[in-house]
């Protein structure tokens, strides 16, 4: 073995002591550089503390005063003073635990751009008082008090993460690897925990093997059987948990897997339950990371998962179920990425656990459908072991297919009509679970037989519990069995009313029953979506729409969320509809404005009131930008809808008072659908408009406000096209400075330069005015998006994503300044985007659709520059190799662009 | 280091509604992005096709010529993007012109069809992006309209693929509002410049009633579109188009070269004629819809003064001295309405010159074109010596020495 790995055990010897160790720490007396002194700008801080935590208002206020000044006024004694008060063990555990979640604070924060020049701010601070903090933070890993320890080990992984990075701090591990040589229990214990969250924070990357090995081995020490306190093994197991992502190359060598693997089984069977469910943790997480190498184990892992799902307490059991889950999740996506038609000897690293294990685990999930508690359905947040066990028989049903229906068959039928309300429950919901995965083929039959059934459950089963699953079984039947992909059609002309009348009698049940047959009501108008001209839905609407409006009504639609269902599917209802109900949707336009114009005009409302008209508002909002979608792409309708086009504005704008960002965005969502149905004409709202639209490209905090504003922009650019220009130099201010913020969500940016483009080709040679802006902030986006090593698959979304964008930009400015006398204006960047293209072709790691946009920018600046540009074009690769591999492409439209490019090159050189 | 959540959704949909809202908003807004930049490119690329449209003097390059690159055709589409004069500018060149019959070509029988032209305004029609539009000769748009064409009216929920679009030659006929289609130019997407006017007309009899196009009107297809009987040229097919019954005033005959291509311009593998059987607009008319007493023609005014037809090269039929085009406030470029004096044409080695023209004013603003010479020259006969329909019954009399060289060529093969 080249490389080192770690040692079970007697490792002791192979860490040198450096010359500080925690160990060696006085227990009792602090180190003199932890206490309050002159000389170290400390400051006593334990009576602010405790002040800061009084219930008495006014004190605490003043208290949280005191210490924002002391922050502001002297970072250094401020931090060192929190760190002695956290170090220090005559203090009280309140001031002390405060202290250190004040800490935390000062190192880490949720907010990206936050959190940055938080490191700066540690990064620059003196080494001297780093390193004070640190030892006392260390020290205080020893104290006898939990409380401290335990925030102690939080702030040290904060400081690791900023420090680890940086080569600073390099003693840390050798130094808390040391501690758990210790005797003393609660230091090891504190020891672990730290080391688990360090493992947490920092990146596998910063740690070398060696230290990772030492890592792995203490922690796997503290695991082991033979270490007598159950808080730390505990503390360990824990840490192994975060440490699984740097034991890598662990995983590679057999004998320490094997070593990991036992003693995680075993620690699966300790007597103290929160071991035994960290332990399943571990499993769980082991079997997502290291998937692939778990075909030795799986044997012994069943057993020991289907004795926790019998026998165990429920969050074991849960964690244990969860394991079979993680499998199907690794299993479903394997073979989803590989397809299903593969030769035996292809590559498809899948080991079919799942179907292996089948005639096992089928009945051992069966048996957790049994274990229902009461009224779960009325609870948000319940998970318990039946909900668990069907989840995860619905992913084994999506990994086997076909296979798992003779083995779940004999349960619903043994089951379905037994006297007891939880055996007819489990055999619907076993029922409902493997409708996804197995083929219509196999399904369809069994179904034809069920739905009558079902739909006479719904209407008379005298449980709700039953009626709940009922309901939900019959949205699953229509969203995976019914719609234009299946042969055989479930509904037919015959049933289609009885299922409608039966659904819509159960949107009047109690509510959660009543939302799951929204639910399947929403399925079933889904799949007719494709149905063309006429559907065989539309007979019916005149009893489903006010069904529905019906329940948005109800005194208890905010129970089980059925508002929100009722409007989703009415949405959907109005998504699918054909034109022959365009008149219908048309009746709804006049209601739901006055619904929204009623939660508009309510006055005085309570906080609680507030959320709920917030919560109304945008779900009318999103409702009506559902129609107006439809109506203004329907002929004759949209013409009938444009009289209400005035009013509609009128109530978005008053929508906009709302400080709500949900609202704002389904409103702003809104407004894009009317710009587009209205065309040119949407200009005479362009000036009250105006202001909220600048004040959604302001919103950085809701990013998703502002993305939905610069997508509305681009429609009103489509819409108003010159028109626009009177507005272009508000909207030009605000997206230039979004783009230079970066508290600003990254994703907001790459459509932000489409909309740039969007902008130019509305307003054309009126652009000009805006290159000295636009042209460098896309040039330095164009350098940073081929010179970034992208690390991970997100990181290579993201970079194509901008360079989309970006190229997008270019195009609509060449488009925009086409035919114009300025055009030479924009010669002095053609080498810059010609380099651009030449690396994207170079870099060999652009998506698709990056390809078709670049390949179309070459064609639009050959076309827009002509031939001013034929000698530059024809020196660039892109013009050549690009273009040719273009040429040849298999995607048609990547095809279309290409040729395009080569007609306008060939016309700007030959010229 | 608590307990991690393991809670999965529950008898939920995987993805909100809003979500959902979000995404389908952003894919409307992509689609859109790209339609209007492939629009953009589309028109683009159609005048590049036609400004590198090689010069048709000689001869050799009609091949070139005669197949414009498909590009052309998709432009038609995305011109409609022009608006106003560019608009009218470039549709103006998009119809094959027929020129007029000044002589009978050759093979009248075999090489070519023969078709009454219903009386009304040629027009071109592109039904696109769920929408119909129609533009006159001069590239003016006569209506908007939803129609049964191919993507010709927003009857689903979405506008079908923005590649079916369907483009078709045709005059509207108002007495019965009807658009009867004389060429189809494109098909769903497919072009049909670069075919045969064999394998066009046969397309345009095979698809065009399959859409419906050709029904009554109604809500979605607000004028109904008809197709004319088109006749091989042999003597039954001569005397069908010429007096056989038809549901439209007739205003002469058409003759279509079977192997040729859609030409955009003036062709004379399209010939129109007429007589005051067949057309009561066999003679020219003036404003107020009467036979002037003498022969008119609008003439292009050049920078030297010239005067000349719409021809490519042009013909020319006179000039301007410089200081009546400067007292007349005159531009070169204008199109200018003369008399023709009694005697002032004459024809000479088969040739029409011009020696007395007289200025009478501006033509119709309106005009994309001065006249055209084989009209010039039409008009000149028909008020001369009007090359009749004996003539043209006379030209197809059956020649059997030559078909059967033909068919004895047929079957050695």
């Amino acid at each position: 073995m080249e490389a080192e790995g770690f040692v079970f055990a007697g490792a002791a010897d192979r860490f040198p002591t450096l010359g500080y160790s925690i160990a060696e720490a006085d227990d009792d007396h602090n180190l003199p550089d932890c206490r309050p002194s002159p000389y170290n700008m400390a400051m006593e801080v334990t009576q602010i503390l405790l002040e800061a935590q009084s219930v008495d208002g006014s004190v605490r206020k003043r208290a949280e005063e005191n210490l924002r000044q002391f922050q502001e006024q002297n970072l250094p004694g401020f931090l060192l003073s929190l760190s002695g008060e956290l170090a220090n063990n005559d203090k009280p555990v309140d001031s002390r635990k405060l202290a250190g979640l004040i800490l935390k604070n000062a190192l880490d924060a949720k907010e990206q751009h936050r959190k940055n020049e938080l490191t700066q701010r540690w990064l620059s601070l003196d080494v001297a008082v780093k390193a004070s903090i640190k030892g006392c933070l260390l020290q205080t890993l020893s104290s006898p008090v939990p409380d401290a320890r335990s925030t102690a080990s939080q702030v040290i992984a904060k400081i690791a993460s900023i420090e680890l990075p940086h080569n600073q701090w390099p003693e840390l591990i050798s130094s808390l690897l040391s501690n758990t040589h210790q005797l003393k229990p609660h230091v090891k214990q504190a020891t672990l925990e730290t080391l688990g969250y360090i493992c947490e924070e920092v990146s596998p990357d910063v740690v070398d093997q060696v230290e990772v090995n030492n890592i792995l081995t203490a922690v796997v020490q503290g695991m082991n059987a033979s270490e007598g306190n159950s808080d730390v093994r505990l503390a360990a197991t824990r840490a192994l948990y975060n440490a699984l992502g740097f034991a890598q190359e662990n995983f590679t060598n057999d004998m320490e897997r094997d070593y990991i693997m036992r003693v995680v089984c075993e620690a699966t069977l300790s007597p103290d339950l929160k071991i035994r469910q960290a332990a399943f943790e571990c499993l769980v997480a082991i079997s997502s990371t290291y998937y692939e190498k778990l075909a030795a184990y799986m044997q012994d892992i069943f057993s020991i998962t289907a004795k926790a799902v019998r026998e165990d307490e429920e969050p074991v059991a849960l964690q244990a179920i969860e394991f079979w889950s993680s499998i199907c999740d690794e299993e479903i996506e394997i073979l989803d990425e590989y397809g299903t038609d593969f030769s035996a000897d292809s590559e498809v690293p899948c080991f079919y656990f799942i179907k292996q294990a089948l005639p096992a685990l089928v009945p051992m999930l069966l048996e957790t459908l049994l274990k229902q508690e009461e009224d779960q359905d009325q609870d948000e947040g319940a998970w318990n072991i039946a909900m668990a066990g069907g989840t995860c028989l619905g992913l084994v049903a999506r990994t086997v297919g076909d296979d798992i229906v003779p083995l779940v068959m004999p349960f619903i039928q043994e089951n379905i009509t037994k006297p007891d309300w939880r055996q007819r429950e489990a055999a619907t919901y076993a029922f409902g679970s493997i409708l996804e995965g197995p083929s219509p083929d196999k399904l369809t039959p069994i179904v034809n037989v069920a739905l009558n059934f079902m739909l006479n459950a719904l209407v008379s089963d005298p449980n709700n519990h039953v009626k709940d699953t009922t309901a939900w079984t019959l949205g699953r039947i229509f969203e995976f069995l019914h719609g234009s992909i299946v042969e055989t059609p479930i509904i037919t002309q015959e049933n289609c009313q009885h299922i409608l009348t039966v659904l819509l009698q159960s949107m009047k049940d109690v509510p959660n029953v009543a939302e799951k047959a929204c639910g399947a009501l929403f399925f079933l108008a889904q799949g007719y979506e494709d149905v063309g001209s006429s559907s065989p839905l539309s007979p019916f609407f005149p009893e489903i729409i006010p069904a529905l409006l019906t329940v948005t009504h109800r005194e208890d639609a905010g129970e089980s969320r059925l508002r929100t269902a009722a409007y989703e599917t009415l949405n959907e209802v109005v998504r699918c509809s054909s034109d022959e109900t365009a008149p219908t949707v048309m009746q709804l336009v006049p209601l739901i404005m006055a619904e929204l114009l009623r939660t508009l005009e309510m006055q005085k409302l309570s906080l609680e009131e507030r959320e709920k008209q917030n919560e109304l508002q945008g779900l009318l909002c999103g409702c009506l930008q559902v129609i107006i979608q439809k109506l203004g792409a329907a002929e004759p309708a949209k013409y009938v809808f444009m009289q209400y086009v005035d009013q509609i504005m009128d109530l978005f704008l008053r929508v906009f008072a709302s400080r709500n960002a949900t609202v704002h965005e389904e409103a702003m969502l809104a407004i894009g659908a009317l710009a587009y149905a209205t065309g040119s004409n949407f200009a005479k709202y362009m000036q009250g408009f105006y202001p909220y639209l600048e004040m959604g490209l302001q919103n950085f905090e809701e990013y998703q406000v502002c993305a939905t504003t610069v997508g509305v922009v681009g429609d009103l650019c489509r819409a108003l096209e010159e028109k626009i220009l009177p507005f272009c130099d508000g909207i030009m201010t605000q997206l230039l400075k979004d783009l230079s913020s970066n508290q600003l969500h990254r994703s907001v940016k790459p459509p932000i330069f489409s909309c740039f483009g969007d902008i130019a080709l509305a307003i054309g040679e009126n652009f000009e005015k805006y290159l000295i802006y636009a042209m460098p902030m896309l040039q330095s986006a164009a350098e940073l998006s081929v010179h970034v090593a992208a690390a991970d698959d997100e990181m290579i979304e993201y970079t194509n994503q901008l360079r989309n964008g970006i190229l997008e930009a270019y195009s609509g400015i060449f488009q925009g300044f086409k035919s114009s006398p300025k055009t030479q204006l924009l010669m002095p960047y053609a080498p810059h985007i010609l380099q651009f293209l030449d690396s994207l072709y170079r870099k060999k790691d652009m998506d698709e659709a990056v390809m078709k946009t670049a390949i179309g920018v070459l064609g639009d600046l050959a076309d827009t520059l002509g031939s001013n540009a034929g000698a530059l074009i024809n020196q660039a690769v892109s013009s050549k190799d690009f273009l040719e591999e273009c040429l040849s492409s298999d995607d048609p439209l990547i095809k279309e662009s290409a040729e395009w490019a080569k007609l306008a090159i060939a016309r700007a050189i030959s010229v | 280091m608590a307990p991690h959540d393991l809670r999965r959704p529950f008898k939920r949909a995987a993805i909100s509604d809003q979500q959902r809202r979000r995404e389908l908003a952003l894919q409307r807004q992509a689609q859109q992005r790209a339609d209007s930049h492939a629009r953009a490119r589309a028109l683009a690329s159609s005048l590049l096709a036609l400004q590198s449209q090689p010069q048709p003097e000689p001869e050799f390059k009609q091949e070139v010529e005669m197949e414009p690159p498909p590009a052309v055709v998709s432009s038609v589409l995305e011109a409609s993007k022009l608006k106003g004069s560019e608009a009218r500018r470039w549709f103006a060149r998009q119809l094959m012109l027929p020129e007029w019959m000044i002589d009978v070509p050759p093979h009248l029988d075999r090489d070519w069809y023969v078709f009454p032209r219903p009386a009304g305004k040629r027009c071109f029609v592109v039904s696109s992006n769920g929408t119909t539009v129609s533009r006159l000769r001069n590239g003016s748009v006569l209506h908007y309209f939803p129609s049964a064409l191919p993507n010709g009216a927003r009857i689903k929920g979405v506008s079908g693929p923005a590649s079916a679009y369907c483009i078709l030659d045709c005059i509207f006929h108002e007495s019965d509002q009807t658009y009867y289609v004389i060429d189809m130019v494109s098909w769903r997407g497919y072009s049909l410049y670069d075919c045969t006017t064999e394998f066009r007309f046969f397309w345009l009899n095979s698809k065009l009633s399959e859409t419906g196009a050709c029904n009554p009107p109604s809500t979605y297809h607000r004028y109904r579109f008809s197709i004319v009987p088109i006749y091989d040229c042999d003597q039954m097919g001569l005397h069908a188009a010429y007096a056989g019954s038809v549901p439209f005033g007739r205003d002469g005959l058409l003759f279509y070269n079977k192997h040729a291509h859609y030409q955009t311009g003036s062709t004379p593998l399209a010939v129109v004629w007429k007589d005051e059987h067949c057309s009561q607009y066999f003679l020219d008319t003036d404003n107020k819809g009467e036979i002037p007493a003498q022969q008119q023609v609008v003439l292009e005014l050049q920078d030297d003064g010239k005067l000349t037809t719409s021809d490519d090269p042009p013909v020319v039929f006179g000039s301007l001295d410089g200081e009546f085009v400067q007292k007349s406030g005159l531009h070169s470029g204008n199109f200018l309405r003369f008399a023709i004096k009694d005697g002032g044409a004459q024809v000479v080695d088969g040739k029409l010159e011009m020696c007395d023209i007289q200025y009478m004013g501006k033509a119709n603003r309106a005009r994309a074109f001065a006249d055209g010479y084989s009209k010039v020259f039409f008009q000149y006969t028909a008020r001369h010596s009007p090359l009749r329909i004996d003539d043209l019954v006379a030209s197809i009399q059956p020649h059997l020495h030559e078909d059967e060289k033909t068919t004895d060529v047929e079957m050695t093969d």
